[in-house]
């Protein structure tokens, strides 16, 4: 049997101090592929709040730390489109009088993934063993979609556990209106546009909302919360977790 | 025209709480979006066409200059004059000298958003000669005394009561009369207006070096009314829409029509190639050509700006675009609004007094992705974005805070503590409801949606206490140690 493939784990500073189950839920399923996962302790964040406020040098500050901390890995697996594309879109921009340095960030983008894309694309993985009650939805992630092409894969994924249902959102290519810090400077645009999301989630029906990205899960959270909507946003690692305990994992090792 | 951009949060502000003018852009904008991925669908190539417009429209603009020395050269051979002309100030100088030197009082226009851009009619009203919008839609807000809210739908902002009123007021037109009856109402009104103008001034879409032909695109006739029916046609351009050869058209026409709405062609492209020859009956016996520069050169002697003169002013990211959606055209507060708005505007008004344009975007990408010239918008707001910062646009909070924030992101051990420390106390701000009545971020984040908790220790933490989650059967398959210290 050939190594199994090793990983470095970018867990993204959102999960680690916010969402702690969604790291774990992506552990246990890159674990479940005979993945060798590792976390490098001294990572922080990508830098994109800066970079996007037009703070380039403080990005670049934030994206030389990140190169001393993730240059040696054989591959970086990150739950966050938007921050894989911070990685691989937008610091080798940052450096492109340097080219040099511009070099190494973009031999660092080449091996980040996005953690569904790195199941279906890297792995190869079309479907999963495990098991899930109700149904799911899906929302596209701007960079996810966008940025990274991502747009079939998690889909498949999805739709292969046994038991769940698989509904499309109605306009799932729509952004929430998160935006980072443009949730907040223009709270009630940013709002007007997470109202539409919550509708369409509301018509869908489904049980679960899943999606790429904890930031836009965060926004939609807090907007289903509001209106009291049962709908349960989860990050797709921790559906797809949860579907292997309640039913692959053990069919699965054998 | 009046720039207001300054007042992008009030005018957003009062765009959102009208909830007729959210229904109308956005029912209007369903259909645009409906239109053009209809006519989209059909074209296999379509990726292909968008990169070919473009490579011509870069093409065109590496050779501007020569460009438009060919257009000059050859419509002048053909009898047409070219006016070239810096500033808006020059350009409304030009048009009125021409209109007066003709001793003309009426003149009809079609289309231009260049001649918003100028204020031109303002200054012939000024100098007493009456000015009829052709096009429906900017006749609309002309009777209502507004500016276009988008590039090819100006009264796209308009109820169908206020349209009826604002005819019953101006025309023979009943109140009561249904959509086709006021359509005829003013396409009656308007036919006296083209008939009787001396003066016909026209915005173009394209303008072929080559050949010196301005190409108009439109659908309702009023173009090819106010360019054949008076005697002298004025015909005002931006500099960058000229494009080196004929055949350039056989792209842009097609990306053009498909993105703006959803039509293989429009109704009506008028080829004009200079004025009436001796040998025809028809047409304008004098043809202007007015080229405006106002900062469009600047624009394009930057690399990091210059694409943004591959827009064909199609309209597409506005009917794409999220915020455009909720806040319609007059919150951008010039003549230019959506995606492109927000990347030309500041340019040509000063960031100084537009820095909220380039920030009021979530960065989705969508404009990006159905510009048919391909034109990077998200990296042109992130652009402006950091000029706006090295310009000292910013607070100093935020200034100080993005300091601070890649300083501790720079530094493992300070970032691990500040995040060890801030999440109980996050908590107990947010558990307590107090995170909600803070100023700033939580507060803001507040109104409208309820923040996360924090519940369990940090992924770093638990990664830690359970020697990287190996504390549960079948969690050790091929792992090593991660280096967490």
């Amino acid at each position: 049997m050939d190594s199994p493939p090793r990983v470095s784990l970018f867990v993204t500073c959102l999960v680690d101090v916010l969402f702690p189950k969604v790291g774990e839920s992506v552990v246990r399923v890159l674990r479940h592929h005979g993945v060798d996962v590792d976390f490098p302790g001294a990572q922080t964040c990508c830098g994109q709040p800066a970079f996007n406020a037009g703070f380039r040098d403080e990005a670049r500050r934030v994206a030389e730390h990140f190169l001393e901390v993730f240059e040696s890995a054989a591959m970086i697996v990150c739950p966050s489109g938007s921050c894989a594309s911070m990685v691989k879109e937008h610091y080798p921009q940052l450096f492109e009088d340097r080219p040099a340095l511009r070099e190494r960030f973009e031999a660092l983008g080449q091996k980040t993934w996005e953690f569904s894309s790195f199941l279906t694309e890297v792995l190869g993985v079309t479907e999963l063993p495990g098991e899930l009650t109700g149904s799911t939805t899906w929302h596209d992630c701007c960079h996810s979609l966008r940025g990274l092409g991502i747009r079939e894969g998690p889909r498949r994924l999805l739709s292969s556990l046994r038991g769940g249902e698989f509904r499309e959102l109605e306009d799932s290519e729509t952004c929430c209106g998160f935006g980072g810090l443009f949730s907040v400077k223009f709270d009630s645009i940013s709002a007007a546009m997470l109202a539409d999301k919550v509708k369409h989630l509301e018509a869908c029906g489904a049980d679960r909302l899943a999606a790429t990205d904890c930031s836009c899960l965060m926004h939609i959270a807090g907007g289903l919360e509001r209106r009291g909507s049962k709908v349960r946003p989860m990050h797709i690692a921790e559906v797809l977790a949860e579907a292997l305990e309640s039913g692959g994992e053990s069919a699965s090792s054998s | 025209m009046k720039v207001r951009t300054d007042q992008f949060r009030q005018l957003s502000q009062e765009a959102l709480e009208n909830r007729f003018i959210r229904g109308a852009i956005a029912r209007a904008n369903v259909s645009f979006r409906a239109a053009r991925v209809a006519a989209i669908d059909s074209m296999p190539d379509w990726e292909q066409l968008r990169q070919q417009g473009h490579d011509i429209k870069r093409r065109a603009l590496d050779h501007l200059p020569w460009a438009l020395e060919e257009f000059e050269k050859n419509l002048t051979a053909r009898g047409g004059q070219v006016h070239f002309c810096e500033d808006g100030a020059s350009a409304r100088d030009t048009v009125l000298s021409i209109v007066r030197s003709h001793g003309a009082t009426r003149v009809t226009k079609s289309k231009s958003m260049a001649t918003e851009e100028i204020g031109l009619n303002p200054c012939l009203e000024e100098a007493g000669v009456r000015v009829v919008e052709g096009d429906l839609g900017e006749y609309i807000v002309q009777l209502a005394g507004e500016a276009p809210s988008h590039i090819i739908s100006p009264a796209i902002h308009k109820s169908r009561e206020e349209i009826s009123r604002l005819l019953n007021e101006h025309i023979d037109c009943p109140l009561d009369a249904d959509i086709p009856d006021m359509t005829r109402a003013a396409r009656r009104a308007l036919r006296d207006d083209f008939l009787g103008a001396e003066v016909g001034i026209s915005g173009v879409n394209f303008a072929v070096a080559q050949s010196g032909t301005v190409v108009i695109v439109e659908n309702e006739g009023n173009a090819r009314m106010s360019t054949t029916i008076p005697k002298v046609h004025i015909a005002v351009v931006g500099i960058e829409k000229v494009v080196p050869r004929l055949e350039d058209l056989s792209v842009l026409l097609r990306i053009l029509c498909r993105s703006a709405t959803g039509q293989r062609i429009s109704s009506y492209v008028s080829f004009i190639s200079g004025p009436r020859t001796a040998v025809e009956a028809e047409g304008p016996e004098e043809l202007h050509v007015v080229f405006l520069d106002a900062g469009r050169s600047r624009l394009w002697a930057d690399p990091k700006t210059r694409a943004s003169l591959h827009c064909i002013r199609c309209g597409a990211c506005l009917n794409f675009c999220p915020v455009y959606e909720r806040v319609g055209g007059h919150a951008y507060g010039w003549v230019y609004p959506g995606p492109i708005g927000s990347v030309i505007t500041p340019h040509y008004v000063g960031i100084e007094r537009s820095s909220d344009l380039p920030q009021a975007s979530s960065l989705c990408g969508r404009c990006a992705e159905v510009c048919p010239v391909k034109i990077p918008l998200p990296d042109m707001l992130l652009d402006l974005r950091a000029r706006n910062v090295d310009a000292g646009g910013v607070r100093a909070t935020e200034r100080w805070s993005m300091r601070l924030f890649s300083m501790l992101a720079s530094m493992p051990v300070l970032w691990r503590t500040l995040t060890f420390v801030g999440r109980p106390l996050y908590r107990l701000l947010e558990s307590s409801g107090l995170a909600a009545r803070m100023p700033g971020a939580p507060g803001r984040w507040s109104r409208s949606r309820a923040l996360p908790k924090v519940g369990t220790p940090s992924f770093r933490a638990r990664w830690r206490a359970t020697d990287g989650f190996r504390d549960r059967p079948g969690a050790g398959r091929g792992d090593r140690r991660g280096d967490e210290s």
